[in-house]
């Protein structure tokens, strides 16, 4: 049986983890934050939230692994292929019109969004001209996703993605092996720079072609959700991009009448003013 | 128990078939929300509308945000978690799968159980994992209505063993009680 924790107890810890490490995870959904909290019950052999709550005001190595718990999460190299055929087949071709092209991927966590971006737009042939900015609040998962070191042995799920996701060349061109890893190539990092960024708290950093933000909405309330988007349609350029999980949508927003529909199946919108 | 608040319903293999008679023997008015997490390949996304055309009810898949509603039936998205806030809206997530499955039964089960307390109907069908086992046990506990189809009666019997292995549920039906029975507990009148 899962050990019993109250919404007030979890606003509490929430406000002490702000006040202190400046995280804000107040405008969170409670019920994913709520089982994340208990599976880190588990781990730290805590009864209750309280005690918890006094390990982590009495112990500074306690919050990092906290944050595990709260935010990581386990993604794919081409999660979806059928989003990223549609954005090799609708929206490469738009992107391929920018000079210069600069990309956002919002909650990257270990990095795998942002290696499959940046190898998808190597093989249209824009590359060269990319930046892409893979963002996260948690450092730990920034430092494993600026070395892009994979197990070996999900690669062949992600070459069966790169596959359906209408790669032509080999993925293998884009990592290299070594003992049970992957590494991913050198040629992707000099495009990506990964840093730490808030979508609860800070504000926008550059102009923008494109954003990418699969999966992190669903994570948020409603409130929170729109200061997101806010952000997004504020860095993106005249006509940009806009890519959502599948399951996440504008419709509900505050935003619904500011991005319009490209691929309502794939969830790619583009910024009208 | 008063009105339920909903019915939560999980199944694995072996369960379609139970599901479709439980839902073609509904009353065409029922007084909460019903929803479903049935394991299927990642890629089947026709469940709502099977399940549409056995029923005058509304079926349709969950959406982030979106508030239940009594008289829907709904369906967990394929590949996500489905969750409901004590706000009475479902949430998704894409945490790890839970015994192998995303969608998780336990993880409806336990999250229904939060909010709804004991004016919840669980009910736990054919599988062939112990998913759900817990979630259930946990309805149970906090004072619902539990409900487990017969191990004999089961194509599956893993996941219904599960959860008789861990209490004795409210009822212990074969999928002919399931249909009627549960129609009867929508309708308000005694069983």
């Amino acid at each position: 049986m899962r050990l019993e924790i109250s919404e007030p107890e979890i606003a509490q810890l929430l406000e002490i983890i702000y006040q202190r490490y400046h995280y804000d995870f107040r405008q969170y959904a409670a019920a994913s934050l709520k089982r994340r909290l208990q599976q880190a019950l588990t781990h730290f052999r805590c009864a209750t939230l309280q005690q918890l709550q006094d390990l982590l005001t009495s112990d500074e190595s306690v919050f990092p692994r906290l944050l595990e718990y709260l935010t990581v999460q386990v993604s794919d190299l081409f999660r979806d292929p059928e989003f990223f055929l549609t954005l090799r087949q609708q929206v490469m071709p738009l992107l391929a019109t920018y000079p210069s092209l600069k990309l956002w991927i919002a909650g990257c966590s270990t990095g795998e969004e942002a290696y499959s971006f940046a190898i998808a737009l190597a093989e249209e042939g824009l590359l060269d001209r990319t930046r892409i900015y893979a963002t996260d609040i948690n450092d730990g998962s920034l430092r494993k996703a600026q070395k892009g070191v994979y197990p070996l042995d999900r690669m062949r799920q992600f070459t069966m993605n790169h596959r359906a996701a209408g790669g032509h060349g080999s993925l293998s061109d884009y990592y290299h092996a070594s003992h049970d890893s992957a590494v991913m190539s050198p040629t992707l990092k000099q495009h990506i720079t990964f840093a730490d960024h808030s979508l609860a708290t800070d504000s926008i950093f550059s102009e923008v072609q494109l954003v990418s933000c699969r999966n992190v909405l669903i994570y948020f309330d409603r409130l929170l959700q729109d200061r997101a988007l806010g952000l997004f349609h504020d860095a993106l350029c005249r006509r940009g991009f806009l890519c959502l999980g599948t399951k996440e949508s504008v419709r509900f927003s505050a935003y619904a009448q500011r991005f319009q529909e490209l691929s309502p199946e794939q969830k790619i919108y583009r910024r009208v003013d | 128990m008063d009105v339920p608040g909903a019915v939560v319903i999980g199944g694995s293999a072996g369960a379609l078939d139970v599901l479709r008679a439980i839902v073609r023997a509904l009353p065409p008015v029922i007084p909460c929300p019903v929803v479903v997490v049935i394991h299927l390949p990642s890629h089947s996304s026709g469940l709502a509308e099977l399940l549409g055309a056995e029923t005058s009810l509304k079926v349709k898949q969950a959406e982030d945000k979106e508030p239940l509603v009594a008289g829907v039936i709904y369906i967990a998205p394929p590949s996500y978690h489905l969750l409901i806030e004590s706000s009475g809206t479902f949430a998704l997530s894409v945490d790890p799968p839970v015994h192998y499955s995303r969608p998780a039964i336990d993880v409806l089960f336990e999250t229904a159980r939060d909010v709804y307390g004991r004016n919840l109907i669980g009910v736990l069908l054919s599988g062939a994992s112990e998913d759900g086992a817990a979630g259930l046990q946990e309805i149970h506990a906090a004072g619902g209505t539990t409900i487990v189809q017969t191990p004999l009666s089961a194509e599956v019997a893993i996941m219904p063993a599960a959860a008789l292995a861990l209490f004795q549920p409210t009822y212990l039906w074969s999928p002919n009680e399931l249909a009627s029975s549960l129609s009867q507990l929508l309708s308000g009148s005694a069983i």
